[in-house]
């Protein structure tokens, strides 16, 4: 069954369209990449299908909660980490991630400080309970931003380039994280990402979005699309190389 | 037969640069889309490898036409399309701003009373020393053009008069929201625009909270509360200022210049300043936020928000009072 379903989905600024015709489909349990160059849009789709903007033309379909932009108001059906990890700078990394726990769940204090302090040890960030995000490196943000999407325990999570701009030891252990999540808790993923190592690891499906394309140009298990791609723009991205370069 | 292609030797070329291959580059790109067949043969070394960098992609053409001029009925009319956005942008923020509203008043237990109170603290018990100051001075600098002037023609009597009414009806309630959209206004525009540009207002909505409900409306409280306070301190601090000068300068008591003061105020003209206050309040924080929360384009587009927020407050503001003046007038208060 299809966690999310999207259907000729046109996304935009101003009237004017950077991807057009978007239909794809995120099975339940998977982790499902988007990837493309930079400034093609990946962020704007995501944006789209956590429902802070509305769709130019067609539509989008999330299980058990339907159209994203009608359940923003309610209890959140899914976690976001955004791509500059969008901590709250006045509170603690235990405060933000506390924060969605404190609004829509009626537990103990004591037993929120207690899951704070287990989801922040799950990315790696425990005894920084009680630091202030502009006290942290950016990559510890991010993870920051994980552990509060993780919060309300969703069985949906998108992350925004959550391994761009970490060390190779964080990238590798966030994708462990990943991979641990989904496989552990059967959690459907979607991550925005244009980290080789990070695709190959723990997609097992992906979109290539591409700007002059305005469109998908390939669809499938990354690794295959590596080995055999489909075009020259998938060959160009996987191949590292730079663009329009042969 | 056909003749030999034409050739141009640059043998002595020693040293060049990035612009001269950009200029070759160009002329060769000519030359290729006029059928010629042009090649560059034998560059060698450093000059070799910047034409090769410069000749090795053939170049995209201009994705977009040059920004054209535009007529001035076209101007005319995208301007007043703009500002019908603008007009649009502000009524639905005043929507969002009265659901909100709503919603806060229905369950005020939902509320986070102690963001709250750290907010009265910041805007407020900080400010409020340069706010008090600067409203001692103007005390000060009322009573003693009014004394001047008042002398010509006897009547320095009138300087308490003057003082306590020109400050409680005018002069502190303006200046003391101007100074608080200077300090406090400036800061939540700032504020509002760093959270939204570094997407923490997304974050607060995919987490379920409403940033009219939660950021808004805090602010809207805080300054609705804190300018009318305010304003009250700053009558009193004005009218001691002018005590000052009153005793220096015109040898009066200061317990017959509090008398005067005392007769010539009625209530409403205290309570008036401290109404203009709440709504002076009003207008710096929801035209502070509504700048903030409008920020788009990084960290350049917050200062511009910010100063475009300073500068509507301000312009709001002196409407306001335009209106207060004529409100007041027609009420004979
Ligand atoms: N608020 C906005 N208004 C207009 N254009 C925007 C806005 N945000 C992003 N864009 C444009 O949309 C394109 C896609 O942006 P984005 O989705 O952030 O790309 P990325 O794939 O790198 O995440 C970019 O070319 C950007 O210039
Ligand atoms: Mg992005």
């Amino acid at each position: 069954m299809a966690a999310i379903s999207v259907q000729d989905l046109a996304i935009g600024f101003g009237g004017s369209a950077i991807q057009e015709h978007l239909t794809f489909q995120v099975g339940t349990g998977e982790v499902f990449l988007i990837l493309g160059g930079s400034g093609c849009g990946k962020s704007t789709l995501l944006r789209h299908l956590i429902g802070l903007q509305a769709p130019m033309a067609g539509s989008i379909e999330i299980a058990g909660i339907g159209d994203p932009l009608d359940s923003i108001a309610g209890k959140p059906a899914f976690g976001v980490m955004f791509q500059s990890g969008a901590l709250f700078g006045s509170m603690t990394l235990a405060q933000n991630v506390g924060l969605p726990l404190r609004r829509w769940t009626n537990l103990e204090l004591s037993t929120i400080e207690t899951i704070v302090r287990w989801k922040l040890r799950l990315v790696g960030l425990d005894g920084f309970e009680n630091h202030l995000p502009s006290e942290i490196s950016g990559g510890m943000k991010k993870r920051a931003g994980i552990a509060r999407a993780m919060a309300l325990e969703t069985n949906l999570l998108f992350l925004d380039e959550p391994s761009a701009g970490l060390d190779p030891v964080s990238a590798v252990e966030l994708d462990e994280l990943i991979l641990t999540l989904s496989a552990g808790l059967g959690m459907t993923i979607v991550i925005v990402t244009h980290e080789l190592e990070s695709i190959f690891k723990i997609g097992s499906r992906c979109i290539m979005l591409d700007k002059e394309a305005r469109g998908i140009i390939a669809e499938g298990d990354p690794r295959v699309l590596r080995d055999d791609p489909p075009n020259f723009k998938v060959r160009t991205f996987f191949r590292r190389l730079p663009a329009g370069g042969i | 037969m056909c003749p030999p292609p034409p050739r141009s030797t640059c043998r002595a070329w020693s040293a060049w640069t990035g612009g001269a291959a950009a200029v070759l580059a160009e002329a060769w790109g000519d030359a290729l889309r006029g059928g010629a067949a042009v090649s560059f043969q034998n560059a060698s070394g450093e000059v070799g490898s910047i034409l090769a960098l410069y000749t090795e992609r053939a170049a995209r053409d201009c994705l977009r036409p040059p920004p054209k001029r535009e007529s001035t009925l076209t101007q005319i009319g995208r301007e007043t399309v703009v500002k019908l956005v603008v007009v649009k942008r502000i009524l639905a923020f005043i929507g969002h701003m009265l659901q909100a509203t709503g919603s806060a008043l229905r369950n005020p237990r939902t509320l986070n009373w102690e963001g709250i109170w750290r907010l009265m603290e910041r805007h407020g018990t900080d400010g409020a020393p340069i706010a008090l100051l600067i409203a001692f001075l103007i005390g000060l600098i009322t009573a003693f053009q009014a004394s001047v002037q008042l002398a010509q023609f006897g009547a320095d009597s009138l300087v308490a008069d003057l003082v306590s009414l020109s400050l409680t009806r005018e002069l502190a309630p303006l200046m003391t929201a101007i100074v608080i959209a200077g300090r406090s206004g400036a800061s939540i525009a700032a504020e509002m625009g760093t959270m939204q540009v570094s997407e923490e207002v997304d974050a607060l909505r995919t987490m379920g909270f409403d940033p009219y409900r939660y950021l808004v409306f805090p602010r809207l409280l805080v300054l609705m509360i804190i300018t009318p306070l305010m304003t009250l301190l700053a009558d009193g601090v004005g009218i001691l200022g002018g005590l000052g000068i009153a005793v220096a300068q015109l040898d009066v008591s200061p317990l017959s210049y509090l008398l005067s003061v005392r007769n010539a105020l009625d209530l409403w003209d205290v309570f008036g300043g401290a109404i203009k206050g709440v709504v002076f309040g009003a207008i710096v924080a929801l035209t502070a936020c509504e700048r903030g929360l409008g920020t788009t384009g990084g960290a350049e587009g917050v200062g511009r928000a910010t100063t475009s927020a300073v500068v509507a407050m301000m312009f709001y503001l002196v409407l306001a009072d335009t209106l207060f003046a004529v409100l007041f007038n027609l009420y004979g208060v």
